[in-house]
């Protein structure tokens, strides 16, 4: 038979998926150790090894595809003017494209922030400034800046159009840059997308190459995204189908990893509720956030930190707990398995956490007004209210027995009042973590990967159908 | 010659809507790139927009009254994000009732703003005074 192969070059795992092109259905799926210290082509070829071994039939591979966030995924350092506009749809435009933003830069850099940025060890620099026509010294005293202290990692420039000649000579020669449109080409609109595929053009080309994977791309047909950048696709075209397949709409997806959590959402976000007036900088349809703080292992103790008692008291009965401890060893021995009842309980309680902070970062806020004609209603970011799915991956949500529990924090309630959390969303689970390999196959067949989505993300508690295990 | 910016909109927790898009329109018709950033803005939606797009002129509008509040402190914020010498307009009913007009205009200048208007001004007005601030009339 015909397959693809998808493979997902994960921080702890290879994940290879194996798709049967004609049954339009995953033949099985394996993973082993990614050994990205030595040579990632190893633990590659034991997972496929462990794959093969459970497939009967002969298997002709049409296409190998790839993701990565192996050695620390995709890391990119933002650069804008006024923190809230360009500064911030450079972030944007670099979450969208897969990217770790390390951090975010504003207004004319100084000797010493660049210093930061050069000792840093940054995949590739996003460079934004001034809208079309509008600011450009700063972003042209920041390409300078750059030029002068010799940074080597790739520049993404990103802003101004109207001296995008002048930055060219500036880093003629001297820095590796790639021009591209304005992030923010009027006022708090924003143009993500042609920044994305740049970012990803370059992480395809050399970035791989940086990172102990030097091998791969001789035995596959490329690493064409960070991984977080293919679950974001997988979920665009979930959501907004083909011209073929219809999608099923708006959506979330809610990623609770070891180290962090990352909220994907697909929707305009626009008031649902009549006389909001709408403030602040245009949000994308595809909008990405990663919580850096909030994870189950490796960031267990910003997890306490940011709940506290309060938080988590809603989710668990903390008097039996000694909670210090049981933050401590989850961050300190990050393979533990939590296998008593009183562990899974803990953990459940920890992915509520996360769950519910996390989307009350990424939604958006609706505020009162007392003003002399009454009250007003100004809405800030994405309102999710009306949401009508949230679907669910990452193992703690996978392997929970009740993961529309954990998923229900995601949803509105009066502790947050005026957050714009989804109201009665339904929930959905990726129950054999098919997302990041969906986003790579739809850059080969979307109508297949929609088709494929419908099939292989289920109602919790549901069952998925064609799996062979 | 290359278009003059103006930074246009409402300032404070006010919503009046239809004078800034009359404003929007002749400001535009007049020939200036004009950056509409809408009712209930702050000082800080204003100045940060003026930065970003490199503006020429930021127009304040007022119309519930409580303009003075809402305007104070607004050049030396401008100077303070590096606007040096941007033109800083007002108009509308931007103080409560009917109060002497020399007064109200002499507060407004002591506060740094380079024109102000009353009630009932004509749009031509304040296009023209503002060609002849940026010495393009």
């Amino acid at each position: 038979m015909d397959c693809y192969l998808f493979i997902d070059f994960g921080s702890t795992y290879t994940k290879v998926t194996l798709v049967d092109i004609d049954k339009e259905e995953i033949v099985a799926t394996d993973k082993a150790y990614t050994t990205v210290q030595t040579d990632v082509t190893i633990g590659l070829n034991n997972a496929l090894d462990r794959l093969f071994t459970k497939v009967k039939d002969d298997v002709r591979i049409v296409k190998k595809l790839a993701c990565s966030s192996a050695a620390g995924g995709l890391k990119i350092i933002a650069i804008g003017l006024v923190p809230e506009l360009t500064a911030e749809a450079a972030k944007r435009a670099a979450l969208g494209a897969g990217a770790r933003v390390i951090k975010t830069y504003s207004h004319n850099l100084n000797n010493s922030e660049v210093l930061e940025i050069k000792n840093s060890d940054v995949d590739m620099i996003l460079l934004a400034g001034g809208t079309d026509g509008g600011n450009s010294e700063c972003i042209m005293h920041n390409a300078e800046m750059l030029a002068k202290h010799e940074i080597d990692v790739p520049v993404v420039v990103a802003g101004n159009k109207s001296c995008a000649d002048n930055i060219v000579e500036i880093f003629q020669d001297k820095v590796e840059y790639y021009i591209t449109e304005n992030v923010m080409p009027n006022l708090k609109s924003i143009n993500v997308e042609p920044a994305r595929e740049t970012i990803r053009s370059i992480f395809m080309r050399q970035i791989v190459n940086a990172n102990g994977m030097e091998n791969v791309e001789k035995s596959i047909s490329g690493i064409l995204m960070p991984t977080p950048a293919s679950v974001l696709k997988a979920a665009e075209t979930l959501s907004l189908g083909t011209k073929d397949e219809d999608g099923i709409g708006d959506l979330a997806i809610v990623d609770i990893g070891g180290a962090t959590t990352d909220i994907h959402s697909i929707g305009e976000g626009a008031p649902s509720r009549a006389g909001v007036y709408l403030r602040g900088l245009e949000e994308p349809l595809a909008k990405r956030t990663v919580e850096g703080d909030l994870g189950m292992r490796y960031s267990s103790l910003s997890v306490y930190e940011a709940a506290g008692s309060k938080v988590l008291k809603k989710y668990l009965d903390i008097e039996e707990y000694d909670l210090e401890y049981e933050f401590t060893k989850r961050h300190e021995h990050t393979s533990f398995i939590a296998e008593t009842d009183k562990d899974i309980r803990f953990d459940e309680a920890m992915a509520k956490v996360c769950a519910d902070i996390s989307m009350k970062r990424h939604a958006g806020v609706v505020e009162e007004i007392y003003s002399p004609l009454g009250t007003i209603l100004s809405q800030t970011g994405k309102d999710l209210m009306e949401l009508p799915y949230v679907i669910g991956t990452g193992g703690v949500i996978v392997n929970s027995k009740n993961p529309q529990a954990i998923l229900e924090a995601t949803t509105f309630t009066m502790d947050d009042p005026t957050s714009l959390k989804p109201r009665k969303p339904e929930f959905l689970i990726d129950k054999e973590y098919v997302l990041s390999a969906m986003g790579l196959l739809s850059m080969v067949d979307k109508s297949m990967a929609v088709r494929m989505l419908k099939k292989y993300i289920v109602k919790c508690g549901g069952n998925t159908n064609g799996i062979k295990e | 010659m290359e278009k003059k910016t103006v930074v246009l909109g409402v300032i404070g927790s006010d919503v009046h809507a239809v004078g800034n898009t009359i404003l929007d329109y002749s400001l535009t018709n007049a020939g200036f790139n004009v950056v509409n950033i809408g009712v209930l803005s702050s000082q800080e939606d204003f100045i940060n927009a003026a930065i970003e797009t490199n503006a020429d002129a930021i127009w304040v509008s007022s119309l519930y009254g409580h303009g003075e509040i809402d305007c104070r402190g607004m050049r030396e914020n401008c100077e303070e994000a590096g606007l040096k010498d941007i033109l800083l307009y007002v108009g509308g009913n931007i103080v409560v009732g009917k109060q002497d007009w020399d007064v109200v205009h002499k507060t407004f200048k002591d506060m740094g703003f380079d024109r102000v208007y009353p009630p009932g001004t004509s749009v031509e007005e304040g296009i023209n005074d503002m060609k002849k601030d940026l010495g393009i009339a």
